[in-house]
């Protein structure tokens, strides 16, 4: 297909079916240029981008004099490390502030958000006129750990019965572990549980929830491959109904955010869902730890698909720290619900933002 | 919030544009924004270092050059650099001389490890060759199942029996030499880097079947850890290649970079969707300019060949071109195009999109509104939007289940869009000159398919 054909056809959709509602309106008289050339053709747009804090400024300055030089971080606090570098310094100087940012940045807090508290926590060093590396440590610590203070990490199982819980994320994140987890927590519980094998699409994703159930000793609906999930869903829904379960914790296929169809499928599995028998009382995005800042694409993309309600995060007993969650937290404010850490049926446990916190900024006492 | 890197790097370059030559604190101007971008890329934070070092060597050297405009050297250097990074060395796979050929596939849980030996399986076979699929994970419910469907999938034999991963693998290799199949493709289960014992375990796993080649497969979506995650498997394994999974989604795939950088192995595949058959290889200039965020064509046109129908949007653009585009054509073209993902998604990869249009949020409701509107209309309203009156209007309304207000205002876009299309010099005015340029490019086509 040439590149022309499919540029100039997308162009047209994208400027009448979507674009275009926003621009024609508010923009009547503003000539518009959009290039379809085929190479990258840069266009020059106005700088909005704010003026760099001081510490980013400096930050790059530092850097280039070090050099990668082939050594990389093998601890898993990294922070830790650098900290203690530090605390052999007197005083607070620039390169604190450095090293706190590189430490969120490698804990894929991500660049906006780290500038921001390091930002914050610099102000108030200097306000409060503190000048110990460790005080200005905890204070960021307090600043992250205030950040995740929130009332609403409860699962909320307070519904008319039987209460459905939705699990959706990308491909490979850890749904379905993370559902067999769950299950066998409340069933523990005293709760009487139902599992959905709402993934009909992936090879054997029946049979892997449905071994979970097994284990957990719950209950599983499951359709036949390729069977339309939002069915399967409502039938689990019915059938807990009917057996009078409490809870139904519903499996989705893995899928990329980016593919509307597919998010149009998890739009139809929560409307329908809806209208079965029972309460979507929970719908939780699972993440994984090891996610970068396309974490953000996908609590945006499953929220306004899904209208999520609370974050799993996975894989967390790895070497990654799942950063990324405390940026989706603090811009989106998706709270985190439950942490995975590991693959046995015990490994899932409540959300702890002073653990969180103390992984991310090393283990300083 | 997204920002596309690409507008914010856009940004940077244009303020040293209009330059007519860089002087040394334009350069750091720039690559404090590449660098920024690259993290935003998740490229891991020590390989932006040494990255951003090497790009200045070479951005100050250029500088010298009067051939190119300083913006122009300065994008020059950061994709020179990155599409070296990324490629180098390309990965050329020779079949033992003693069949078979074992391949041991390695990564973290979930990265992908057994779509892509299935991947593999297929590929193999295209080529000519029989593999045998063994599954090795014996640890995750349904692991050995899910590689027992896929294998029958594409008609592959499948080994694996509940013993232990060393002595399936063992075994699988065993087998192909019985039942005469020359490449072994032995899916592992996901392990962390950091488990001790699982990773001592295929260590001694690699050790006791000696793989040809050893793959890890890493998730594009993945964030800094990359580093860590790709050095310790090296460090187990010696790695041979990687596979990048999943960049079908949106992600801009840092983690690629940086992986490149520690374990200096060639990206040997890509793989880009749940189907067997979203597998090929790697291009590591379209990655650059991924990572980058510079407007990836040559992805949309990828996406847009497995999703479109070629002749649908062929009849399309040249409607477009000739100014007969009427409302049939859009909502033909529309369907297709909402196939290949979100508007928003598209919008980052064109080239050359202003930042006002790459931050617009696109309500993508809206689309299905529309599509309902003239889904409504009859063919004669749809190729003659003049002919709707006011009644024509409220049973359009009435039937797409909106108001004859929006009705109205679908009609008067229509006519916006149509003058839009001309100014932007797609429609009869230009045409001849179009017209010219593609002709040639359609004979090419018809003798490729
Ligand atoms: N170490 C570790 N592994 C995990 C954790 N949660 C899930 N996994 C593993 O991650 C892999 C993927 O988990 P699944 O539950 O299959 O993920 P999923 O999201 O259902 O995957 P798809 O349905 O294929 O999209 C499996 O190997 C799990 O054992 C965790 O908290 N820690
Ligand atoms: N969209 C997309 N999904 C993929 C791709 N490759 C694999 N997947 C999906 O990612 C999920 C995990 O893939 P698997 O092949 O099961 O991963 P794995 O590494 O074998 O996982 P474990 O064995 O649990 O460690 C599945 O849902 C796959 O369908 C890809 O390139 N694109
Ligand atoms: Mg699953
Ligand atoms: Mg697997």
């Amino acid at each position: 297909m040439s590149i022309s054909v499919v540029v100039v056809v997308i162009v047209a959709v994208l400027i009448f079916g979507g674009v275009g509602v926003f621009l024609v309106r508010p923009k009547r008289g503003s000539k518009l240029q959009l290039g379809v050339s085929s190479e990258a053709d840069v266009v020059t747009g106005s700088s909005e981008r704010v003026a760099t804090t001081e510490a980013e400024r400096s930050f790059d300055v530092v850097e280039h004099r070090r050099g990668f030089e082939g050594s990389l971080p093998k601890s898993r606090s990294l922070l830790g490390a650098a900290l203690a570098r530090m605390r052999s310094k007197r005083a607070l100087g620039e390169e604190l502030w450095i090293e706190l940012e590189e430490a969120l940045i490698l804990s894929d807090v991500g660049i906006d958000v780290s500038v921001e508290l390091v930002g914050s926590v610099k102000e108030k060093v200097f306000r409060e006129g503190i000048t110990s590396t460790e005080a200005a440590i905890q204070l960021l610590r307090e600043e992250m750990i205030t950040k995740l203070d929130r009332g609403d990490r409860e699962l909320n199982t307070d519904a008319t019965p039987p209460v459905v819980i939705l699990f959706v994320g990308v491909n490979g994140v850890g749904k379905t572990t993370s559902i067999g987890k769950l299950a066998a927590q409340l069933s523990s519980q005293g709760k009487k549980v139902v599992v959905a094998a709402g993934d009909t699409f992936r090879a054997a994703a029946a049979e892997q929830l449905e071994m979970w159930a097994q284990r957990s000793m719950v209950e599983v609906v499951k359709g036949s491959p390729g069977a339309d999930p939002a069915s399967v869903v409502f039938d689990a829904i019915s059938h807990a109904a009917a057996v009078g379960a409490d809870c139904v914790l519903a499996d989705t296929a893995g899928r990329l955010q980016n593919r509307q169809n597919l998010m149009d499928e998890l739009r139809k599995i929560r409307r329908v869902a809806e209208k079965a028998s029972g309460t979507v009382s929970e719908v939780l995005l699972v993440l994984d730890a090891t996610t970068g800042q396309n974490g953000l694409a996908q609590a945006q993309g499953f929220g306004d698909a899904a209208q999520v309600t609370g974050i799993v995060l996975t894989k967390l007993d790895g070497t990654a720290k799942g950063g990324v969650a405390f940026a989706i937290e603090d811009k989106l404010e998706i709270p985190i619900k439950f942490v995975g850490l590991g693959e046995g049926i015990e490994d899932l446990a409540p959300f702890d933002p002073v653990a969180f916190v103390n992984e991310i900024t090393g283990d300083v006492s | 919030m997204f920002e596309a890197l690409g507008g914010r790097l856009e940004d940077a370059l244009s303020k040293i544009r209009a330059k007519a030559r860089l002087s040394e604190a334009d350069v750091e101007v720039a690559l404090r924004e590449i660098r920024t971008a690259l993290l935003e890329a998740d490229v891991n934070l020590l390989v932006v270092r040494s990255i951003v070092d090497r790009i200045r060597e070479a951005a100050v050297g250029a500088m010298a050059s009067r051939s190119l405009t300083p913006g122009q050297q300065v994008v020059k250097a950061v994709n020179d650099e990155l599409t070296k990074v990324l490629g180098g060395e390309s990965f050329r796979l020779t079949y033992a001389s003693r069949p078979p050929t074992i391949i041991l596939m390695a990564g973290l849980q979930g990265s992908g490890k057994t779509t892509a030996s299935a991947k593999l399986a297929r590929y193999f076979k295209s080529q000519g060759r029989s593999p045998l699929l063994v599954g090795a994970d014996l640890q995750r419910p349904a692991a050995v199942e899910q590689l027992r469907t896929l294998a029958s999938q594409i008609q592959v034999p499948m080994f694996s029996e509940w013993t232990s991963p060393i002595e399936v693998a063992k075994g699988g290799v065993a087998e192909a030499r019985r039942i005469g199949r020359d490449v072994v493709i032995v899916d592992t289960a996901g392990r962390l880097t950091i488990d001790a014992d699982l990773m001592e375990e295929i260590s001694a796993t690699s050790k006791e079947i000696s793989p040809n080649y050893t793959f890890l497969v890493i998730d594009a979506m993945m964030g800094q850890d990359s580093v860590t995650t790709a050095k310790a498997f090296n460090e187990a394994l010696e790695v041979d290649a990687i596979i990048l999974s999943k960049l079908d989604g949106d992600a801009r795939g840092g983690a690629a970079l940086s992986v490149k950088e520690v374990v200096g192995k060639p990206i040997a595949f890509a793989s880009d969707g749940e189907k067997l058959d979203n597998f090929g290889p790697f291009y590591p200039d379209r990655m650059a300019s991924r990572i980058l965020g510079m407007g990836d064509v040559l992805t949309l046109i990828e996406q847009a060949e497995r999703t479109m129908d070629e002749d649908v949007a062929e009849r399309g653009a040249k409607k477009l071109m000739e100014g007969k585009f009427d409302l049939d054509d859009f909502l033909e073209q529309l369907r297709q195009v909402k196939k290949m993902g979100s508007l928003k998604g598209m919008l980052s990869m064109l080239p050359g999109v202003p930042k006002e249009l790459r931050n617009v949020e696109i309500d993508e409701g809206e689309l299905g509104k529309i599509e309902a509107m003239i889904s409504s209309m009859t063919k004669k309203e749809r190729s003659d939007p003049a002919s709707i009156d006011s009644s024509r209007r409220a049973r359009i309304a009435r039937g797409s289940g909106t108001t004859p207000a929006n009705v109205s205002a679908l009609l008067k876009q229509f006519k916006e869009m149509q003058k839009m299309m001309r100014s932007m010099g797609i429609g009869p005015a230009s045409a001849t000159k179009r017209k010219a340029k593609a002709r040639p490019q359609k004979k090419g086509r018809k003798n490729r398919r």
